[in-house]
Protein backbone atom coordinates (compact mmCIF):
# COMPACT_ATOMS: atom_id res chain seq x y z
CA UNK A 1 0.00 0.00 0.00
CA UNK A 2 1.20 3.34 -1.30
CA UNK A 3 -1.00 5.76 0.80
CA UNK A 4 -0.83 6.55 4.22
CA UNK A 5 -2.43 4.50 6.65
CA UNK A 6 -4.89 5.38 8.72
CA UNK A 7 -6.07 2.44 11.07
CA UNK A 8 -3.95 -0.38 12.09
CA UNK A 9 -4.64 -3.54 13.77
CA UNK A 10 -1.75 -5.15 15.31
CA UNK A 11 -1.51 -8.29 16.51
CA UNK A 12 -5.03 -8.42 18.03
CA UNK A 13 -6.48 -11.53 19.79
CA UNK A 14 -9.73 -11.33 21.11
CA UNK A 15 -11.81 -14.61 23.20
CA UNK A 16 -14.91 -15.01 24.80
CA UNK A 17 -14.75 -17.75 27.29
CA UNK A 18 -12.95 -20.42 25.82
CA UNK A 19 -13.58 -19.92 22.32
CA UNK A 20 -10.80 -17.27 20.82
CA UNK A 21 -12.36 -15.12 18.17
CA UNK A 22 -9.38 -13.03 16.96
CA UNK A 23 -5.99 -14.91 16.43
CA UNK A 24 -3.43 -12.49 16.05
CA UNK A 25 -5.44 -9.82 13.54
CA UNK A 26 -3.22 -7.38 11.51
CA UNK A 27 -4.85 -5.25 9.30
CA UNK A 28 -3.82 -1.91 7.91
CA UNK A 29 -6.37 0.14 6.57
CA UNK A 30 -5.56 3.00 4.10
CA UNK A 31 -6.73 6.58 4.28
CA UNK A 32 -9.11 7.41 1.31
CA UNK A 33 -9.41 3.77 0.43
CA UNK A 34 -12.22 1.57 0.51
CA UNK A 35 -11.03 -2.00 2.48
CA UNK A 36 -13.41 -4.68 2.68
CA UNK A 37 -13.19 -7.24 4.82
CA UNK A 38 -14.73 -10.39 4.02
CA UNK A 39 -14.97 -13.89 5.41
CA UNK A 40 -17.50 -16.65 6.85
CA UNK A 41 -20.34 -16.23 9.45
CA UNK A 42 -18.94 -16.04 12.87
CA UNK A 43 -14.93 -15.27 11.87
CA UNK A 44 -15.19 -11.98 13.57
CA UNK A 45 -15.19 -9.45 10.87
CA UNK A 46 -18.06 -7.10 13.18
CA UNK A 47 -16.02 -7.50 15.97
CA UNK A 48 -12.73 -5.90 14.13
CA UNK A 49 -15.15 -3.26 13.75
CA UNK A 50 -16.20 -3.22 17.17
CA UNK A 51 -12.60 -3.14 18.19
CA UNK A 52 -11.84 -0.41 16.26
CA UNK A 53 -14.43 1.95 17.27
CA UNK A 54 -13.45 1.45 20.65
CA UNK A 55 -16.54 -0.68 21.71
CA UNK A 56 -14.73 -3.47 22.23
CA UNK A 57 -11.11 -3.74 23.99
CA UNK A 58 -8.83 -6.15 22.90
CA UNK A 59 -7.15 -9.34 24.97
CA UNK A 60 -3.47 -8.49 23.39
CA UNK A 61 -2.58 -6.35 20.39
CA UNK A 62 -2.72 -3.12 19.06
CA UNK A 63 -5.35 -0.66 17.86
CA UNK A 64 -4.43 2.29 15.99
CA UNK A 65 -6.06 5.30 14.83
CA UNK A 66 -3.88 8.02 13.55
CA UNK A 67 -0.95 6.68 15.85
CA UNK A 68 -3.05 6.50 18.79
CA UNK A 69 -3.91 3.47 20.82
CA UNK A 70 -7.71 3.45 20.54
CA UNK A 71 -7.76 1.22 23.74
CA UNK A 72 -5.46 3.21 25.75
CA UNK A 73 -6.68 6.55 25.12
CA UNK A 74 -9.05 8.89 28.12
CA UNK A 75 -12.58 8.66 27.57
CA UNK A 76 -12.64 12.08 26.05
CA UNK A 77 -9.89 11.09 23.63
CA UNK A 78 -12.00 8.11 22.79
CA UNK A 79 -15.06 10.98 22.18
CA UNK A 80 -12.72 13.09 20.21
CA UNK A 81 -11.26 9.99 17.78
CA UNK A 82 -15.15 9.09 17.44
CA UNK A 83 -15.99 12.86 15.79
CA UNK A 84 -13.93 10.87 13.28
CA UNK A 85 -16.10 8.41 12.60
CA UNK A 86 -19.31 7.19 11.02
CA UNK A 87 -21.11 4.20 11.46
CA UNK A 88 -23.75 2.68 9.56
CA UNK A 89 -25.15 -0.67 11.65
CA UNK A 90 -26.22 -3.91 10.22
CA UNK A 91 -29.78 -3.09 10.79
CA UNK A 92 -28.83 0.32 10.57
CA UNK A 93 -29.78 0.75 14.41
CA UNK A 94 -31.91 4.11 13.90
CA UNK A 95 -33.26 5.39 17.17
CA UNK A 96 -37.73 4.26 16.50
CA UNK A 97 -38.93 6.86 18.47
CA UNK A 98 -37.14 9.43 16.65
CA UNK A 99 -38.46 10.21 13.23
CA UNK A 100 -36.07 10.28 10.32
CA UNK A 101 -35.47 13.76 10.69
CA UNK A 102 -34.97 13.85 13.79
CA UNK A 103 -32.63 10.29 13.50
CA UNK A 104 -30.08 12.29 11.29
CA UNK A 105 -30.46 15.38 13.22
CA UNK A 106 -28.99 14.07 16.51
CA UNK A 107 -25.48 13.85 16.15
CA UNK A 108 -25.83 17.86 15.02
CA UNK A 109 -28.00 18.69 17.75
CA UNK A 110 -25.71 16.87 20.16
CA UNK A 111 -22.26 17.69 19.45
CA UNK A 112 -22.19 21.11 17.40
CA UNK A 113 -23.86 24.04 18.48
CA UNK A 114 -25.43 24.97 15.07
CA UNK A 115 -28.46 26.40 14.88
CA UNK A 116 -32.05 24.59 13.93
CA UNK A 117 -31.99 26.16 10.44
CA UNK A 118 -28.48 24.96 10.16
CA UNK A 119 -29.12 21.84 10.84
CA UNK A 120 -32.86 21.60 9.16
CA UNK A 121 -30.47 22.31 6.02
CA UNK A 122 -27.82 20.10 6.60
CA UNK A 123 -30.04 17.14 7.31
CA UNK A 124 -32.66 18.02 3.87
CA UNK A 125 -29.00 17.96 2.27
CA UNK A 126 -27.85 15.16 3.43
CA UNK A 127 -31.76 12.88 3.08
CA UNK A 128 -31.81 14.22 -0.27
CA UNK A 129 -27.95 12.86 -1.51
CA UNK A 130 -29.55 9.48 0.01
CA UNK A 131 -33.02 9.95 -2.69
CA UNK A 132 -35.24 10.41 1.10
CA UNK A 133 -36.42 13.81 0.20
CA UNK A 134 -39.80 13.93 2.04
CA UNK A 135 -39.59 11.19 4.75
CA UNK A 136 -38.37 13.85 7.16
CA UNK A 137 -41.90 12.41 9.30
CA UNK A 138 -41.45 9.19 8.78
CA UNK A 139 -40.61 6.69 11.87
CA UNK A 140 -38.11 3.82 10.93
CA UNK A 141 -40.56 1.21 11.42
CA UNK A 142 -42.66 3.18 8.27
CA UNK A 143 -39.45 2.74 6.26
CA UNK A 144 -38.36 -0.12 3.86
CA UNK A 145 -35.10 -2.20 4.76
CA UNK A 146 -33.43 0.17 2.13
CA UNK A 147 -34.51 3.06 3.16
CA UNK A 148 -34.10 2.58 6.41
CA UNK A 149 -29.74 1.50 5.68
CA UNK A 150 -30.22 4.94 3.69
CA UNK A 151 -31.38 6.98 6.50
CA UNK A 152 -28.66 5.33 8.61
CA UNK A 153 -26.14 6.40 5.90
CA UNK A 154 -27.38 9.68 6.11
CA UNK A 155 -26.91 9.57 10.20
CA UNK A 156 -23.55 8.17 9.56
CA UNK A 157 -22.13 10.96 7.16
CA UNK A 158 -24.00 13.98 8.82
CA UNK A 159 -21.20 15.23 10.61
CA UNK A 160 -19.22 14.91 7.65
CA UNK A 161 -16.66 12.37 8.98
CA UNK A 162 -12.83 10.95 7.77
CA UNK A 163 -14.07 7.09 7.93
CA UNK A 164 -17.07 5.69 7.37
CA UNK A 165 -17.44 1.74 8.72
CA UNK A 166 -20.50 -0.12 6.90
CA UNK A 167 -21.40 -3.33 9.03
CA UNK A 168 -22.92 -5.87 6.21
CA UNK A 169 -24.66 -3.14 4.35
CA UNK A 170 -26.89 -5.07 1.98
CA UNK A 171 -28.01 -7.92 4.26
CA UNK A 172 -31.66 -8.28 4.04
CA UNK A 173 -31.61 -6.63 0.80
CA UNK A 174 -32.84 -7.93 -2.53
CA UNK A 175 -30.52 -7.55 -5.25
CA UNK A 176 -32.08 -4.06 -6.26
CA UNK A 177 -32.45 -2.50 -3.04
CA UNK A 178 -28.31 -3.59 -2.49
CA UNK A 179 -27.76 -2.16 -5.61
CA UNK A 180 -29.47 1.10 -4.93
CA UNK A 181 -27.05 0.90 -1.38
CA UNK A 182 -24.01 0.55 -3.48
CA UNK A 183 -25.09 3.08 -6.22
CA UNK A 184 -25.10 5.55 -2.94
CA UNK A 185 -22.65 4.36 -1.74
CA UNK A 186 -20.05 5.06 -4.82
CA UNK A 187 -21.91 8.61 -5.07
CA UNK A 188 -21.36 10.23 -1.19
CA UNK A 189 -17.87 8.87 -1.76
CA UNK A 190 -16.61 10.05 -4.68
CA UNK A 191 -18.42 13.37 -3.54
CA UNK A 192 -17.11 13.09 0.14
CA UNK A 193 -13.60 11.56 -0.56
CA UNK A 194 -13.50 9.46 2.67
CA UNK A 195 -12.23 6.06 3.67
CA UNK A 196 -14.81 3.38 4.16
CA UNK A 197 -14.26 0.32 5.59
CA UNK A 198 -16.90 -2.42 4.55
CA UNK A 199 -17.54 -5.95 6.25
CA UNK A 200 -19.49 -7.67 3.87
CA UNK A 201 -20.46 -10.96 2.32
CA UNK A 202 -21.78 -9.63 -0.38
CA UNK A 203 -18.82 -11.13 -3.28
CA UNK A 204 -18.32 -10.80 -5.96
CA UNK A 205 -20.38 -7.23 -6.32
CA UNK A 206 -18.70 -5.63 -3.34
CA UNK A 207 -15.10 -6.55 -5.14
CA UNK A 208 -16.01 -3.87 -7.96
CA UNK A 209 -16.03 -0.96 -4.66
CA UNK A 210 -13.01 -1.97 -3.32
CA UNK A 211 -9.25 -0.53 -3.16
CA UNK A 212 -8.53 -3.51 -1.01
CA UNK A 213 -9.76 -7.09 0.02
CA UNK A 214 -8.93 -9.01 3.38
CA UNK A 215 -10.59 -12.14 4.06
CA UNK A 216 -10.51 -13.42 7.80
CA UNK A 217 -10.04 -16.74 8.39
CA UNK A 218 -9.48 -18.80 11.17
CA UNK A 219 -9.15 -15.49 13.55
CA UNK A 220 -6.41 -14.39 11.47
CA UNK A 221 -6.10 -12.08 8.38
CA UNK A 222 -5.09 -13.77 4.65
CA UNK A 223 -3.52 -10.83 3.62
CA UNK A 224 -5.11 -7.32 2.49
CA UNK A 225 -4.59 -7.31 -0.86
CA UNK A 226 -6.09 -5.17 -4.06
CA UNK A 227 -9.49 -6.89 -5.94
CA UNK A 228 -7.11 -8.61 -8.91
CA UNK A 229 -4.60 -10.13 -6.36
CA UNK A 230 -7.16 -11.25 -4.56
CA UNK A 231 -8.83 -13.17 -7.19
CA UNK A 232 -5.54 -14.36 -8.12
CA UNK A 233 -3.95 -15.05 -4.80
CA UNK A 234 -2.30 -18.42 -4.56
CA UNK A 235 -3.02 -18.15 -1.35
CA UNK A 236 -4.93 -21.68 -0.50
CA UNK A 237 -7.98 -20.33 1.87
CA UNK A 238 -8.09 -17.01 -0.74
CA UNK A 239 -8.03 -19.20 -3.66
CA UNK A 240 -10.72 -21.55 -2.05
CA UNK A 241 -13.01 -18.53 -0.42
CA UNK A 242 -12.75 -17.30 -3.62
CA UNK A 243 -14.12 -20.28 -5.57
CA UNK A 244 -16.62 -20.89 -3.38
CA UNK A 245 -18.13 -17.54 -3.91
CA UNK A 246 -17.35 -16.75 -7.30
CA UNK A 247 -17.10 -20.28 -8.79
CA UNK A 248 -13.92 -21.50 -10.95
CA UNK A 249 -13.99 -18.66 -12.85
CA UNK A 250 -10.69 -17.66 -11.89
CA UNK A 251 -8.88 -20.30 -12.24
CA UNK A 252 -7.87 -21.00 -15.50
CA UNK A 253 -7.28 -25.11 -15.51
CA UNK A 254 -10.54 -25.48 -14.95
CA UNK A 255 -11.59 -22.98 -16.90
CA UNK A 256 -9.85 -24.79 -20.11
CA UNK A 257 -11.18 -28.35 -18.94
CA UNK A 258 -14.57 -26.95 -19.52
CA UNK B 1 -18.09 -31.80 45.73
CA UNK B 2 -15.38 -29.57 43.87
CA UNK B 3 -18.36 -29.30 41.22
CA UNK B 4 -19.93 -27.28 44.28
CA UNK B 5 -17.31 -25.18 45.43
CA UNK B 6 -16.51 -23.97 41.46
CA UNK B 7 -20.49 -23.37 40.83
CA UNK B 8 -19.86 -21.08 44.11
CA UNK B 9 -16.90 -19.35 43.47
CA UNK B 10 -18.55 -18.65 39.90
CA UNK B 11 -21.47 -17.29 41.55
CA UNK B 12 -19.77 -15.05 43.84
CA UNK B 13 -17.62 -13.79 40.81
CA UNK B 14 -20.49 -12.87 38.97
CA UNK B 15 -22.23 -11.04 41.32
CA UNK B 16 -19.48 -9.25 42.31
CA UNK B 17 -18.88 -8.36 39.00
CA UNK B 18 -22.49 -7.08 38.88
CA UNK B 19 -22.22 -5.24 41.60
CA UNK B 20 -19.18 -3.54 40.66
CA UNK B 21 -20.50 -2.72 37.47
CA UNK B 22 -23.89 -1.38 38.66
CA UNK B 23 -21.62 0.92 41.12
CA UNK B 24 -19.34 2.25 37.89
CA UNK B 25 -23.08 2.61 35.94
CA UNK B 26 -24.66 5.28 38.92
CA UNK B 27 -21.59 7.44 39.20
CA UNK B 28 -20.74 7.55 35.41
CA UNK B 29 -25.00 8.32 35.33
CA UNK B 30 -24.71 10.61 38.80
CA UNK B 31 -21.63 12.90 37.17
CA UNK B 32 -23.33 13.34 33.54
CA UNK B 33 -26.17 14.95 35.27
CA UNK B 34 -23.66 17.63 36.54
CA UNK B 35 -22.24 17.96 33.10
CA UNK B 36 -22.76 19.85 30.45
CA UNK B 37 -24.93 20.44 28.15
CA UNK B 38 -27.68 21.13 30.11
CA UNK B 39 -30.95 20.40 28.38
CA UNK B 40 -34.25 20.65 30.16
CA UNK B 41 -37.05 19.20 27.94
CA UNK B 42 -35.76 15.66 27.74
CA UNK B 43 -36.29 15.93 31.64
CA UNK B 44 -39.16 17.06 31.15
CA UNK B 45 -40.42 14.22 28.55
CA UNK B 46 -38.85 11.82 31.64
CA UNK B 47 -40.95 13.85 34.30
CA UNK B 48 -44.13 12.88 32.26
CA UNK B 49 -43.02 9.16 31.47
CA UNK B 50 -42.20 8.15 34.74
CA UNK B 51 -44.07 10.82 36.82
CA UNK B 52 -47.76 12.07 34.97
CA UNK B 53 -48.21 8.61 33.69
CA UNK B 54 -47.99 7.14 37.17
CA UNK B 55 -50.56 9.49 38.59
CA UNK B 56 -53.58 7.52 37.92
CA UNK B 57 -52.07 4.15 39.51
CA UNK B 58 -51.07 6.46 42.39
CA UNK B 59 -54.37 8.13 42.83
CA UNK B 60 -56.24 4.64 42.88
CA UNK B 61 -53.99 2.91 45.11
CA UNK B 62 -53.55 5.66 47.44
CA UNK B 63 -56.94 5.94 48.04
CA UNK B 64 -57.78 2.08 48.96
CA UNK B 65 -54.35 2.31 51.39
CA UNK B 66 -56.03 4.95 52.71
CA UNK B 67 -59.68 3.44 53.31
CA UNK B 68 -57.92 0.21 54.10
CA UNK B 69 -56.07 2.02 56.70
CA UNK B 70 -59.47 4.23 57.86
CA UNK B 71 -61.21 1.05 57.93
CA UNK B 72 -58.77 -1.66 60.22
CA UNK B 73 -57.64 1.53 62.49
CA UNK B 74 -60.84 2.35 63.43
CA UNK B 75 -61.76 -1.14 64.47
CA UNK B 76 -58.71 -1.26 66.24
CA UNK B 77 -58.61 2.06 68.10
CA UNK B 78 -62.19 1.90 69.02
CA UNK B 79 -61.61 -1.50 71.25
CA UNK B 80 -58.96 1.00 72.96
CA UNK B 81 -61.71 3.92 73.11
CA UNK B 82 -59.14 6.28 70.65
CA UNK B 83 -60.74 6.60 67.82
CA UNK B 84 -60.20 10.33 67.97
CA UNK B 85 -56.38 9.23 67.05
CA UNK B 86 -57.60 8.26 63.81
CA UNK B 87 -56.45 11.12 61.65
CA UNK B 88 -53.17 11.11 63.70
CA UNK B 89 -52.84 7.23 62.92
CA UNK B 90 -54.00 7.33 58.87
CA UNK B 91 -51.49 10.06 58.15
CA UNK B 92 -48.59 9.42 60.24
CA UNK B 93 -49.14 5.72 58.62
CA UNK B 94 -49.57 7.41 55.16
CA UNK B 95 -46.68 9.96 55.35
CA UNK B 96 -44.00 8.24 57.37
CA UNK B 97 -44.38 4.80 55.88
CA UNK B 98 -46.71 3.92 53.01
CA UNK B 99 -46.72 6.58 51.30
CA UNK B 100 -43.18 6.53 50.08
CA UNK B 101 -42.93 2.70 49.70
CA UNK B 102 -46.13 2.13 48.17
CA UNK B 103 -45.53 4.94 45.38
CA UNK B 104 -42.21 3.82 44.32
CA UNK B 105 -43.88 -0.16 44.14
CA UNK B 106 -46.30 1.30 41.74
CA UNK B 107 -43.73 3.66 39.83
CA UNK B 108 -41.18 0.35 39.94
CA UNK B 109 -44.03 -1.89 38.05
CA UNK B 110 -45.38 0.79 35.90
CA UNK B 111 -42.97 2.95 34.88
CA UNK B 112 -39.67 0.95 36.03
CA UNK B 113 -40.65 -1.58 33.69
CA UNK B 114 -40.65 0.13 31.02
CA UNK B 115 -37.62 1.91 31.53
CA UNK B 116 -35.98 -0.94 31.47
CA UNK B 117 -37.33 -2.53 28.31
CA UNK B 118 -36.72 0.60 26.66
CA UNK B 119 -32.80 0.42 27.51
CA UNK B 120 -32.49 -2.83 26.81
CA UNK B 121 -33.97 -2.53 23.74
CA UNK B 122 -32.01 0.46 22.75
CA UNK B 123 -29.32 -2.02 23.35
CA UNK B 124 -29.34 -5.22 21.98
CA UNK B 125 -30.90 -3.13 18.60
CA UNK B 126 -27.85 -1.35 18.97
CA UNK B 127 -28.57 2.01 19.54
CA UNK B 128 -26.53 2.36 22.34
CA UNK B 129 -23.89 1.41 20.41
CA UNK B 130 -24.71 4.18 17.93
CA UNK B 131 -24.78 6.48 20.06
CA UNK B 132 -21.31 5.87 21.31
CA UNK B 133 -20.34 6.00 17.60
CA UNK B 134 -21.61 9.60 17.62
CA UNK B 135 -19.60 10.50 20.45
CA UNK B 136 -22.91 10.70 22.48
CA UNK B 137 -22.57 9.72 26.01
CA UNK B 138 -25.46 7.29 26.81
CA UNK B 139 -25.46 8.31 30.21
CA UNK B 140 -25.59 11.92 29.59
CA UNK B 141 -28.02 11.15 26.83
CA UNK B 142 -29.99 8.42 28.01
CA UNK B 143 -29.59 7.61 31.75
CA UNK B 144 -29.46 11.63 33.29
CA UNK B 145 -33.15 12.20 32.15
CA UNK B 146 -34.27 9.49 33.33
CA UNK B 147 -32.28 9.61 36.86
CA UNK B 148 -33.49 13.08 37.02
CA UNK B 149 -37.13 12.53 36.66
CA UNK B 150 -36.62 10.02 39.22
CA UNK B 151 -35.50 12.02 41.51
CA UNK B 152 -37.75 15.15 41.19
CA UNK B 153 -41.42 12.87 39.93
CA UNK B 154 -40.85 10.24 43.70
CA UNK B 155 -41.47 13.06 46.29
CA UNK B 156 -44.68 14.26 43.92
CA UNK B 157 -46.13 11.12 43.35
CA UNK B 158 -45.57 10.61 47.42
CA UNK B 159 -47.23 13.44 47.84
CA UNK B 160 -50.38 13.00 45.47
CA UNK B 161 -50.60 9.38 47.35
CA UNK B 162 -50.52 10.61 51.19
CA UNK B 163 -53.11 13.38 50.24
CA UNK B 164 -55.32 11.08 48.53
CA UNK B 165 -54.76 8.61 51.34
CA UNK B 166 -55.53 10.93 54.04
CA UNK B 167 -58.85 11.78 52.13
CA UNK B 168 -59.60 8.17 51.90
CA UNK B 169 -59.50 7.71 55.76
CA UNK B 170 -61.43 10.13 55.93
CA UNK B 171 -64.10 8.65 53.55
CA UNK B 172 -64.29 5.31 55.77
CA UNK B 173 -63.55 6.09 59.31
CA UNK B 174 -65.41 9.40 59.14
CA UNK B 175 -68.50 9.50 56.60
CA UNK B 176 -68.83 5.57 56.93
CA UNK B 177 -68.11 4.48 59.86
CA UNK B 178 -69.06 6.99 61.60
CA UNK B 179 -65.69 8.84 63.62
CA UNK B 180 -65.69 12.55 64.72
CA UNK B 181 -64.47 14.92 61.78
CA UNK B 182 -63.04 17.67 63.47
CA UNK B 183 -61.04 15.18 65.45
CA UNK B 184 -59.80 13.39 62.80
CA UNK B 185 -58.45 16.58 61.16
CA UNK B 186 -57.22 18.34 64.44
CA UNK B 187 -55.66 15.30 65.77
CA UNK B 188 -53.69 15.09 62.25
CA UNK B 189 -52.46 18.58 62.79
CA UNK B 190 -51.83 17.74 66.29
CA UNK B 191 -49.29 14.77 65.74
CA UNK B 192 -47.94 15.44 62.23
CA UNK B 193 -44.60 17.09 62.68
CA UNK B 194 -41.92 18.73 60.02
CA UNK B 195 -39.68 15.76 61.01
CA UNK B 196 -42.70 12.97 59.80
CA UNK B 197 -42.75 14.91 56.10
CA UNK B 198 -38.95 14.83 55.56
CA UNK B 199 -38.61 11.62 56.65
CA UNK B 200 -40.74 10.57 53.35
CA UNK B 201 -39.53 12.97 51.04
CA UNK B 202 -36.59 11.68 51.83
CA UNK B 203 -37.43 7.87 51.80
CA UNK B 204 -39.17 9.21 48.58
CA UNK B 205 -35.95 10.66 46.83
CA UNK B 206 -33.77 7.50 47.94
CA UNK B 207 -36.34 4.77 46.32
CA UNK B 208 -36.65 7.42 42.93
CA UNK B 209 -33.17 6.89 42.69
CA UNK B 210 -33.00 3.48 43.16
CA UNK B 211 -35.37 2.42 41.25
CA UNK B 212 -34.02 4.73 38.42
CA UNK B 213 -30.99 3.46 39.11
CA UNK B 214 -31.62 -0.69 39.23
CA UNK B 215 -34.33 -0.27 36.13
CA UNK B 216 -31.82 1.74 33.77
CA UNK B 217 -28.74 -0.27 34.96
CA UNK B 218 -30.76 -3.95 34.23
CA UNK B 219 -31.18 -2.97 30.44
CA UNK B 220 -28.29 -1.21 29.48
CA UNK B 221 -26.25 -4.98 30.81
CA UNK B 222 -29.02 -6.69 29.15
CA UNK B 223 -26.53 -8.34 27.14
CA UNK B 224 -24.19 -9.05 29.67
CA UNK B 225 -26.74 -11.19 31.71
CA UNK B 226 -26.26 -14.64 32.64
CA UNK B 227 -27.72 -17.38 30.82
CA UNK B 228 -27.32 -14.90 27.35
CA UNK B 229 -29.32 -11.38 27.32
CA UNK B 230 -30.22 -11.70 23.73
CA UNK B 231 -33.42 -10.85 21.81
CA UNK B 232 -37.23 -10.30 23.28
CA UNK B 233 -36.50 -13.03 26.03
CA UNK B 234 -33.70 -11.42 27.02
CA UNK B 235 -34.81 -8.27 27.25
CA UNK B 236 -38.39 -9.51 29.01
CA UNK B 237 -36.09 -11.76 32.06
CA UNK B 238 -34.17 -8.39 32.42
CA UNK B 239 -37.40 -6.45 33.00
CA UNK B 240 -38.22 -8.89 35.55
CA UNK B 241 -35.01 -9.18 37.51
CA UNK B 242 -35.14 -5.46 37.42
CA UNK B 243 -38.75 -4.94 38.95
CA UNK B 244 -38.44 -7.57 41.50
CA UNK B 245 -34.84 -6.33 42.30
CA UNK B 246 -35.64 -2.65 42.70
CA UNK B 247 -38.46 -3.99 44.75
CA UNK B 248 -36.94 -5.64 46.98
CA UNK B 249 -34.35 -3.07 47.44
CA UNK B 250 -36.52 -0.45 48.16
CA UNK B 251 -38.34 -3.00 51.17
CA UNK B 252 -34.85 -3.12 52.63
CA UNK B 253 -33.45 0.22 52.27
CA UNK B 254 -36.71 1.53 54.04
CA UNK B 255 -35.86 -0.58 56.96
CA UNK B 256 -32.42 1.12 57.18
CA UNK B 257 -33.47 4.44 56.36
CA UNK B 258 -35.96 4.38 58.80
CA UNK B 259 -33.85 3.00 61.34
CA UNK B 260 -31.29 5.95 60.56
CA UNK B 261 -34.07 8.96 60.34
CA UNK B 262 -36.33 7.84 63.46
Amino acid sequence: MNTKTIIQLIDVFKSFGSQQVLKGVNLPIAEGKTTVIVGGSGQGKSLIIKHILGLMKPDSGKVLFDSREINKVSKKELMEIRMNFGVLFQNAALFDSMTVFDNVALPLRERTKKSEEEIMNIVHEKLSMMDLEGSDDKYPAQLSGGMRKRAGLARALVLNPKIIFFDEPTTGLDAAKSNEIYRVFFKTQAQLKYTSVIVSHDVPKILKLADYVALLHGGVVQGCLTPEEFQLSDNPLVKEYVETTMGSLYSSEMEEGI
Amino acid sequence: MLGFFEKLGDNALYYINQAGRMGIFLLLSLVSIFRPPFKLSPVIKQIYVIGALSIFVIIFTGAFTGMVLGLQLYHTLSKFGAVGALGSAVSLSLIRELGPVLSALMVTGRAGSAICAEVGIMRISEQVDALECMAIDPHKYIMAPKFLAGIISLPLLTAVFDVVGIFGGYLVGVKLLGADESSYFAGMYKDVEFEDVYMGIIKSLCFGLLLTWICTAKGYYVHMQRGGGFGAEGVSSATTNAVVLASVTILVFDYFLTSVLL
